[in-house]
């Protein structure tokens, strides 16, 4: 890409100024909470207004004494659980990924091939779901799948079922729930990275004797990988440290990282527990983030 | 394209269009079954208004609609502005010193779980509070804060991929011509990228406006938004009020996404053909 000349003629300092309020917020809303969780996680729980202790004490001698309490992540890693909920939610995630992506892949590449009118209106009606409140949606799940909801009225008035097929706060309903909402955010990038493909190279291997599945298999996929990469991230990333879905269609047995850490917080006002979890799922998910950031970059130099 | 295979295409898209569209669809059908319970179709009294008036006379959720919307509002303009200043220095800037941490610190709130960032940030407002005394209490202050901080992030994106697809000869042209820079900006980029400038206002303003679970972190006593009140509501089970508030939401955003499509189509045209 050719170097733009806003660098040499804005001069640092109107280049500075334009960055640096964003810099500024994002560095006091984004960065430091984190750091404060950190600090909190080694409280310990107080009853007190904000309930934790602190971890800087002065005593009288001038002296600066810190006490960092490891209690809460040994209590993490001794409490069965966490460890449970830690991986249910990561197993769940990736499922709700895959499936998201068996249903969204051929979506994607439909609307990809369709024509340019076709196209636009179908990618609208990709994001107009997107736009209608996810609460909502979820909501919708509910009147669907309980016991006197809309497909069990359906299936025992056609006779097929005699009793009611409990589906409502089941694992099922959570990930019809989690793929149902996540579905677009795998759609948008994934149909973004196809409808860049040349599709000459398909018609070239077609008539050089490849079998349609091949050239797919062949071509297609691997053309794809960052699409694919990315959309899978998206939707990942969010599901593992989910809330929503898995408190309203996933019941109590749910065990789901998100939630434990809101019932920490809001049922058991354990600050300081609700931060340690904080920290490991951060950790946990950092290198996928990364991951996400680098697809981005290749993405966008490809782009160019 | 090969006709077996644009059968099966047609069908997977068909198939996962349905799947995005019967729950809303159920939804707009049963807001109008006069049965209390829901589902369960009440054919010698339905179809009915009874659940839009109950709903329209629901004091809760007409106070908390009016909270969401003051929050919606001001953070859509906030975040419109940081959004806009972050994407046009991560796309027209390409080399100062910060541009790494600024953009992974931009893009990260986008695939961040929201209950580490709800988390977060009510933990920095209480350590702000006990430090330089603001903001006192946790509010609609608190709540537009918070909100602004992940929205900016979406605005950004739609703001920098509309950057990246303008030519800057346009820019070059008018600097070369002897406009200054703050002049270039407001004469020339702005009003190309006022569309992506809309739609960032829009993304911004929905994603507040549906926002649970941050707004339940930072949110303090009587300021209970929309989704708080649908939520505890949910959690009881379904309510006929609920399937009107999801009617009404679907239609309002359906005529505006519909009709900002239209004029953008219309702009792109009028555009390519001058």
């Amino acid at each position: 890409m050719r170097r733009t000349p806003w660098s040499q003629r804005f001069g640092l300092s109107g280049r500075g100024l334009v960055v640096l309020l964003p810099y500024l917020w994002l560095l006091l809303f984004f960065v430091v909470p984190f750091v404060i969780v950190l600090k909190i996680s080694f409280a310990d729980i107080d009853l007190a207004i904000p309930p934790y202790t602190s971890l800087f004490q002065w005593d009288d001698k001038n002296v600066l004494s810190i006490k960092l309490n490891f209690n809460n992540y040994v209590f993490l890693f001794t409490n069965e659980l966490y460890f449970k909920a830690l991986l249910n939610s990561l197993k769940v995630a990736l499922i709700s990924t895959l499936i998201c992506l068996l249903i969204g892949y051929p979506m994607s590449y439909g609307i990809a091939r369709a024509k340019p009118a076709t196209r636009n209106l179908l990618l609208l009606l990709v994001i107009l779901p997107f736009w209608t409140s996810l609460l909502l949606r979820v909501y919708a799940w509910i009147g669907l799948l309980k016991a006197n909801g809309v497909i069990n009225n359906i299936l025992m008035s056609l006779g097929l079922i005699h009793e009611p097929l409990a589906m409502l706060y089941t694992p099922f309903a959570m990930y019809v729930g989690i793929v149902y909402s996540y579905l677009p955010f795998l759609i948008l990038p994934l149909y973004a990275n196809l409808e860049k493909m040349d599709w000459q190279l398909l018609e070239a291997a077609e008539d050089l004797g490849c079998r349609p599945w091949q050239a797919f298999y062949k071509i297609t996929l691997p053309l794809s990988r960052n699409g694919i990469l990315a959309g899978s991230m998206l939707v990942f990333i969010p599901a593992v440290g989910e809330f929503v879905i898995p408190a309203l269609l996933g019941g109590p047995n749910a065990l789901m990282i998100g939630r434990i850490l809101w019932d920490e917080f809001f049922s058991n006002r354990a600050w300081p527990v609700a931060s340690a979890v904080a920290i490991l799922l951060l950790l946990l998910l950092v290198p996928f983030m990364m991951w996400y950031q680098s697809i981005q970059a290749r993405e966008s130099a490809g782009a160019r | 394209m090969n006709q077996r295979r644009s059968v099966f295409l047609i069908t997977c898209v068909a198939f996962g269009f349905a799947f995005l569209y019967i729950p809303i669809l159920s939804m707009v059908v049963f807001s109008f079954n006069a049965s209390k319970l829901v589902t369960v179709w009440d054919s010698a009294n339905s179809p009915t208004l009874k659940w839009y008036y109950s709903l329209l006379n629901n004091e809760e959720i007409l106070d908390a609609a009016w909270i969401s919307l003051k929050v919606a509002i001001i953070n859509a303009s906030g975040s419109v502005i940081l959004g806009t200043l972050t994407g046009f220095g991560l796309s027209r800037f390409t080399n100062f010193r910060g541009r790494f941490t600024l953009n992974a610190m931009a893009t990260a709130p986008l695939v961040m779980p929201e209950v580490i960032t709800g988390l977060s940030l009510l933990l920095l407002f209480v350590a702000l509070e006990q430090l330089i005394g603001w903001p006192a209490g946790r509010g609609i202050t608190t709540m537009t804060l918070s909100h602004m901080t992940f929205s900016m992030a979406y605005v950004t994106v739609v703001v920098q991929s509309r950057l990246a697809t303008f030519d800057t000869a346009l820019e070059e042209a008018a600097m070369d011509l002897g406009a200054k820079p703050l002049k270039v900006f407001f004469v020339i980029t702005l009003p190309i990228i006022f569309p992506a400038i809309l739609s960032g206002w829009l993304l911004a303003f929905t994603l507040s406006w549906d926002d649970l679970v941050i707004s339940s972190f930072t949110s303090g006593p009587g300021s209970s938004t929309l989704p708080m009140v649908v939520f505890s509501k949910v959690r009881l089970g379904v309510s006929p009020e609920i399937n009107v508030l999801a009617t009404l939401t679907i239609t309002v955003v359906t005529l505006i996404i519909v009709g900002v499509s239209f004029w953008m189509a219309r702009s792109n045209r009028i555009e390519r053909a001058t």
